[in-house]
């Protein structure tokens, strides 16, 4: 088997391009439309509703795969949604009310 | 299989990853550098993970399983993760002839990965990486999460760690049904002790309903060198709102061999006696079967896969002292063309999380 430098150079390529696009575009506001629009988020602000909705999304996604964790400190439950997120793909706004639920 | 190319084209093709890993950080340190949290909120190093030993009896033969796997999380900023997991298992049984148990430690690193948050859609993650491919491997595999000891059947297939790049995420499609997916790219796959190396790409993509609670998807995995084989699989979990069952199952497809399993596992706390202990107490089972593929029975094994085609029930129970401390039990027959035989399992497993820094009060 040979290497084929050529088409790993150019994965590369793609994914620096891909990464300095998520870049510019990561911090800028939607143009044109209202970025909710995107996706159908509910974006709650209220305290109880978020409190109930976070412990809502905490019963559906982490009983998916572990017993229920106890309460850390904030600055430990921010790493360990950080991590959860990543692991095991949870939303955006799943990861803000959990976040919410586990710091309260 | 051994990694073919010279010298001189190997650093080559090293030298042009490197550069390439240094200017996507390059590009990302812009979006890093204009996001960052106040002090008090700012997330903490933390090291976690889980220690556990075990007895596992197989056709009465003794091996004390010990291990410990440690899990370094280090957030950067708002958008950014290191993470990594090493493993440390020793492996230990009697000598047929007698004599004190012994035998060889294990020690490699799962994962250790770079993940920048680039949107609520994507996340990307450089490095080593676990191999997205079903869901016990990324999600289940550490022991104080798997509901019985031993490892499915078909675990091996196709879940050797990457070394590449990785989109990934999950985001509402609608507001009943949310979407997971991962898609990746591995230059080489090194396994521990030899120079062995494979270039594959994959993905999978499930769907998750927050409502039943219900979550089906797919795997594909190809490899980009000799045969370019394919290999697929699905998976499933259930966790119905109204009773504490466990519901998970998967499939999987290769070359190298194929199978299912589905498992359930059942909290006691609906039971109305004993009450205290029975809502701590789960029971497990799982039944399983493995059909050899097209490659050899010693390559099999090499692999972690059994040689021959595999049928397996397990029953098993656990028993949750609090929530990161669990007492397990299990008992498994299974039926081989190369001999059916007994498992017994019998162990502890733990979960640690301890912060690398000040955390203030807890909630």
């Amino acid at each position: 088997m040979k290497l084929n430098l050529h088409g790993t150079t150019s994965l590369l390529v793609l994914l620096c391009a891909l990464a300095l696009a998520s870049s510019v575009f990561a911090g800028s506001p939607a143009k044109g439309k209202d970025a909710s629009a995107a996706a159908p988020v509910v974006h709650l602000t209220d305290g109880d509703s978020m409190r109930v909705a976070g412990e809502q999304r905490f019963r559906a996604n982490c009983a998916r795969c572990h017993a229920a964790p106890q309460k850390f400190p904030p600055r430990m439950m921010g790493t360990i949604l950080r991590h959860m997120r990543v692991r095991a793909t949870i939303t955006d706004e799943d990861q803000r009310l959990i976040l919410f639920y586990m710091t309260q | 299989m051994l990694y073919p190319c010279g010298k001189t084209e190997s650093r080559s093709r090293r030298g042009i990853v490197l550069s390439g890993v240094a200017l996507f950080l390059l590009l990302l340190a812009p979006a890093w550098i204009a996001a960052q949290t106040a002090d008090t909120e700012r997330p903490v190093p933390i090291l976690t993970g889980n220690a556990g030993t075990f007895s596992f009896v197989t056709a009465g033969q003794n091996v004390i399983d010990t291990q410990i796997n440690p899990v370094l999380l280090v957030p950067l900023g708002d958008r950014w993760l290191i993470e990594s997991r090493a493993e440390f298992e020793g492996e230990f049984q009697r000598p047929l002839n007698g004599g004190p148990y012994g035998g060889p430690v294990d020690k490699h690193v799962d994962y250790a990965q770079l993940d920048y948050i680039a949107s609520p859609y994507v996340t990307i993650t450089a490095g080593r990486f676990l191999t997205p491919f079903g869901i016990f491997n990324e999600r289940l595999y550490p022991v104080w999460i798997r509901a019985l000891q031993p490892d499915p059947l078909i675990l091996h297939i196709s879940t050797a760690p990457s070394d590449g790049a990785m989109f990934r995420g999950g985001f509402p499609v609608s507001a009943k049904a949310n979407l997971n997916y991962a898609a990746y790219v591995s230059v080489t796959s090194i396994g521990i002790g030899s120079v062995d190396s494979e270039r594959h790409v994959g993905g999978r993509m499930g769907f998750f309903f927050p409502g039943p609670r219900l979550e089906v998807g797919g795997s594909w995995q190809r490899t980009l060198q000799d045969d370019r084989k394919n290999a697929f699989g699905f998976h499933m979990g259930w966790q119905p709102a109204r009773m504490p069952l466990n519901l998970r199952s998967e499939f999987a497809h290769s070359f190298e061999g194929s199978g299912y399993w589905i498992e359930g596992a059942y909290r006691l706390s609906q039971a109305h006696f004993w009450q205290k202990a029975m809502r701590r107490t789960e029971v497990v089972a799982r039944l399983q079967q493995f059909y050899t593929g097209e490659i050899s029975p010693d390559g099999a094994e090499t692999l972690g896969l059994p040689s021959a085609d595999t049928r397996e029930a397990d029953f098993g129970v656990n028993y949750f002292f609090h929530n990161a401390l669990k007492g397990i039990a299990s008992y498994g027959r299974q039926f081989s063309s190369a001999g059916n035989a007994n498992q017994w399992s019998f162990g502890i497993a733990y979960r640690f999380m301890i912060p690398l820094g000040r955390v203030g009060s807890q909630p």
